[in-house]
């Protein structure tokens, strides 16, 4: 059920990743202050954007699980929140590379864009041990969904304080009083940013389909390893 | 004008291509080594489904060799569907 488009949404990925990275490096021009090194800009920003909206679709569906109780919606919240993190980590990580370049530190305490992201990160790093300490799978799930809730209402607050603070060396994407990004730029990095959220929804479903086959299995290994009753060894269809 | 443009990536403070670039090579690598590794996590998982539905299909042909199965069914399902 989860695998079906899945195959057209990995091609569909690969060629927008492709023309995006073909658009950065070939087409987009050298950034006039930062030159070269502002090539990561295209990867960073674009994995913090999804990442941040990853985070917030998880709390939709967790919204979706708590009005429903179908166990569905806690798949999704759950994966989504999982893929955010592992873009999280890529996040941070490309953040730190291009700090090292651009201001000769990995990382600087005191700019609220890189401390508030981090404090996401590690609000959502609680979340897997938050929900494996609970044993009972209703209440798991029930737990995680108002965890994924509230973290989720927590990111665009996050957001809009940091946007709000007096930023010293965090550069803002769509620059207002500067001016904003040239014309190639810009289009290298939406379609660099189509090519991300692609690349999320795609590993999204792949999760979902990896977990749901693995569930199929599980249930079809109870179904025949339950004792036989009245001669007949016919498995119960998926209710779903 | 178009001589100017060249020129000012130059004038401007940024790191010369040759350093710059193991700084943006890296960033891109990270990404990449994130995404296969990611990729060969999924893929082990995919091997271990697999290798849990052989056994479960070896569990129904067991209970179906007791009279219900067909003669030469087994053969035809443990072949693998290309």
């Amino acid at each position: 059920m989860y695998g079906k488009g899945l195959k057209p949404l990995s091609i569909a990925t690969v060629a927008m990743l492709a023309l995006s990275l073909s658009l950065v490096f070939f087409y987009a021009p050298l950034d006039a202050d930062q030159g070269f090194i502002q090539k990561i800009f295209y990867v960073h920003v674009p994995l913090a954007i999804v990442a941040l909206i990853g985070f917030i679709v998880g709390g939709v569906f967790a919204i979706a699980h708590l009005r429903t109780d179908n166990r569905k919606w806690d798949a999704y919240s759950y994966v989504s929140i999982h893929i955010s993190v592992i873009f999280g980590v890529a996040v941070l990580i490309t953040g730190a590379i291009w700090a090292k370049a651009s201001w000769g530190h990995w990382w600087v305490w005191d700019e609220p864009t890189l401390v508030s992201f981090l404090i996401v990160f590690l609000l959502y790093a609680t979340y897997y041990p938050f929900r494996y300490a609970i044993e009972d799978r209703d209440r798991q799930a029930r737990y995680a969904s108002v965890f994924a809730v509230t973290a989720g209402a927590f990111v665009p607050l996050n957001f809009m304080a940091v946007r709000m603070a007096q930023s010293l060396v965090h550069p803002r994407t769509f620059a207002t009083a500067e001016g904003g990004m040239p014309g190639e730029m810009m289009l290298a990095f939406l379609c660099m940013l189509v090519a991300i959220g692609l690349l999320w929804t795609t590993l999204v479903k792949f999760e979902l389909t990896a977990k749901s086959a693995s569930g199929q299995v599980k249930r079809l290994r109870r179904a025949l390893d339950a004792p036989v009753a009245g001669g007949s060894s016919r498995i119960a269809p998926e209710v779903s | 004008m178009l001589e100017l443009a060249t020129l000012l990536p130059l004038a401007a403070p940024a790191l010369p291509l040759d350093e710059a670039g193991k700084y943006v090579a890296g960033a891109y690598v990270v990404f990449m080594v994130l995404l296969v590794v990611y990729v060969g996590i999924m893929a082990a998982k995919l091997g271990r489904i697999e290798k849990e539905l052989r056994e479960v299909a070896a569990i129904a042909e067991q209970r179906n060799k007791g009279g219900q199965a067909a003669p030469g069914r087994e053969a035809e399902e443990a072949a693998p569907r290309v």
